[in-house]
């Protein structure tokens, strides 16, 4: 491989190899913490500017533009005002709990980003039930936006922290069940085995990513729904309705317990991110074998920039759904759609010991049916389940 | 076809983005401490007094009549008479101030002080760029500071300020004229409109 494909493993290994053996683990894991903090950190910088200059663009602004070169400096502008702020705890708050509900956001976010295969031999801990550890650690979030509700002794933070949790245990369903036919497939639930199965090429060099099969791409947009809820984003940013309890489970914090509380969002957004594109588009591999040449983690990194690009334009589009809706979309559209994918993605396992020349595209178009029929009805049968007219017995 | 109405909607937000970088026309942003939108005729901010000629003090028009004064709700205006007269645009001698402040911060802007004024002494300016330092020194202006020419005048509220000048171009001639008739015919009692 190119010394440019495995340039930040070398560094790793070298700066680890001039510690003494005995700590030389200890230090190895030390640099593969800073690594990922680093990089996600000011990931998280950069998404908060380019995000409110898409955000602009596409509602026909400019965004920020004056701090530093093209408003570049924003994050630090806004770092310094975070930072500088009094943080206020209200005078009747469960003060320990109120000072965790961040800390408790955060960590296990962080954790989360130990088992993503960032390139060839770049992630930090190679778990063979990686996905089970993702999933484990990321609903840890729901306990801390809870916490942050319950402590804060506001009725708007106690709305917004249960909307939160029925809207985040709502989507947890359909998040897991989308990824379950790559484990299926791949036959394990080590993300570096899911990344290694969609590592061949097939005609003319094109790769042979999940998004690629019917339950593929059935099994990205549900699960990338999905995460945008899981991660509170716009169309699905109830929690927070600006319009109607202030800024929900965040209302009593202010300062750098709100930064943290913005941080752990957006990092769990990556989070979710880098796991869709580690199973679904071929984690970091290149689309074609052609492009193979270039490094490894750059292509992650193109694929990671644009689902988030895709999340942000979403959230540029799509007002904010109403709570029943929200409800009715997860349990009546998304989570039996996620299951109905798993049988397609059986048929598809089925349909791949068919052996005639004619076999690929009539196996494509079969197991495409089988999803897009049920997302034709369940979708007919979401809108009739919209409530009736409502009858006033007084008025008129 | 289920979710035809969001894809429709991210097209149209596509076209946005795409065409805010080419379309200059798309971004109607107005980057105000570089870029300024020209000032409308009827836009009125503060008051300010109007004085003709090249000396500000000597050419004021304001009389000291104090109706402006009386008139303003939020009496932001405070004036002080002077005891020294001097001669008006056509020659009577007439009040001037000693002192007319005007504190900004409580003016509410509504223009009654240039209704109520029979000299055409105080308008409404257009200046907005009003933030200072001093919270009470800063904002509260003297008779110096609010002086500004006619020629300015006529730059902010063209329509007002021509239809006043021929006005009181008007009135200066048939003052004049007046005058002339006097000094012609110097018999006191027989001089027509000799009080203007």
């Amino acid at each position: 491989m190119s010394g440019l494909d495995q340039i930040f493993v070398g560094i790793g290994h070298g700066l680890a190899g001039w510690a003494p053996a005995s700590v030389r683990p200890l230090v190895a894991a030390v640099l593969e913490i800073a690594g990922i903090m680093a990089v996600f950190g000011s990931c998280f910088a950069l998404t908060t500017i380019v995000e409110r200059k898409v955000l602009g663009r596409m509602q026909n602004r400019y965004g920020p533009n004056r701090v530093g070169p093209c408003g570049l400096l924003q994050p630090l502008a806004d770092g310094i005002k975070m930072l500088t702020k009094e943080d206020i705890v209200p005078f009747s708050a469960d003060k320990t709990v109120h000072f965790l509900a961040p800390l408790a956001l955060t960590v296990p976010v962080w954790l989360a980003f130990a088992v993503l295969p960032f390139g060839r031999n770049m992630s930090a801990i190679e778990l063979n039930s990686g996905i089970l550890f993702f999933f484990a650690i990321g609903s840890a979030s729901e306990l801390a936006v809870f916490m942050a509700g319950w402590s804060s002794q506001n009725k708007y933070s106690l709305v917004g922290a249960m909307r939160a949790i029925a809207q985040m245990i709502s989507y947890e369903v359909p998040l897991v069940l989308s990824t379950v036919p790559v484990l299926m497939l791949a036959g394990s639930l080590s993300l570096n085995d899911i990344v290694a199965a969609q590592g061949t090429y097939t005609f003319g060099g094109l790769a042979r990513w999940n998004v690629f099969t019917p339950w593929g791409l059935a099994g990205l947009l549900l699960f990338l729904i999905a995460a945008t809820a899981e991660s509170n984003r716009s169309p699905f940013d109830l929690p927070e309705g600006e319009s109607e309890i202030i800024a929900g489970f965040l209302t009593e914090y202010s300062g750098f317990k709100y930064a943290l509380f913005f941080l752990g969002e957006y990092l769990g957004l990556f989070a979710l991110t880098g796991l869709a594109v580690t199973l679904f588009l071929g984690g970091w591999h290149a689309p074609f074998q052609w492009l193979e040449w270039a490094p490894s983690w750059l292509w992650f990194g193109i694929k990671f920039g644009a689902l988030i690009f895709l999340f942000i334009w979403v959230r540029a589009t799509l007002p904010r759904l109403r709570l029943d809706q929200l409800l009715n979309f997860s349990w009546r559209f998304l989570t039996p759609l996620s299951l109905i994918n798993l049988l397609v993605a059986a048929a598809w396992y089925w349909t791949g010991a068919w052996k005639s020349a004619a076999a690929p595209p009539v196996r494509w178009l079969l197991c495409a049916a089988l999803i897009a029929l049920p997302y034709h009805w369940l979708g007919q049968a979401l809108r009739g389940a919209s409530p009736p007219p409502r009858k006033y017995n007084y008025a008129e | 076809m289920n979710g035809a109405g969001i894809i429709k909607g991210m097209i149209e937000t596509a076209r946005n983005f795409a065409g805010s970088y080419h379309d200059s026309k798309r971004l109607t942003t107005v980057q105000y401490p570089e870029e300024k939108l020209a000032p409308v005729e009827n836009a009125r901010t503060i008051p300010f007094l109007v004085y003709d000629g090249g000396d500000a003090m000597p050419g004021l028009r304001c009389t000291a009549c104090m109706i402006c004064e009386k008139e303003c709700p939020p009496q932001c205006i405070y004036i002080v008479k002077d005891q020294v007269k001097k001669p008006d645009f056509v020659g009577k001698m007439q009040m001037q101030p000693k002192v007319f402040d005007i504190d900004i911060s409580v003016c509410m802007s509504c223009g009654i002080c240039v209704e109520v004024c029979p000299f055409d002494a105080i308008k409404m300016d257009q200046v907005f760029e009003l933030s200072t330092n001093d919270r009470f020194g800063g904002l509260l202006l003297n008779k110096t500071q609010l002086a500004k020419p006619n020629e300015y005048f006529n730059k902010l509220h063209k329509t007002e300020a021509s239809e006043i000048d021929a006005r009181r171009i008007e009135e200066k001639q048939k003052a004049e004229a007046a005058a002339a008739a006097k000094a012609a015919a110097p018999k006191p009692p027989a001089a027509p409109g000799g009080a203007k």
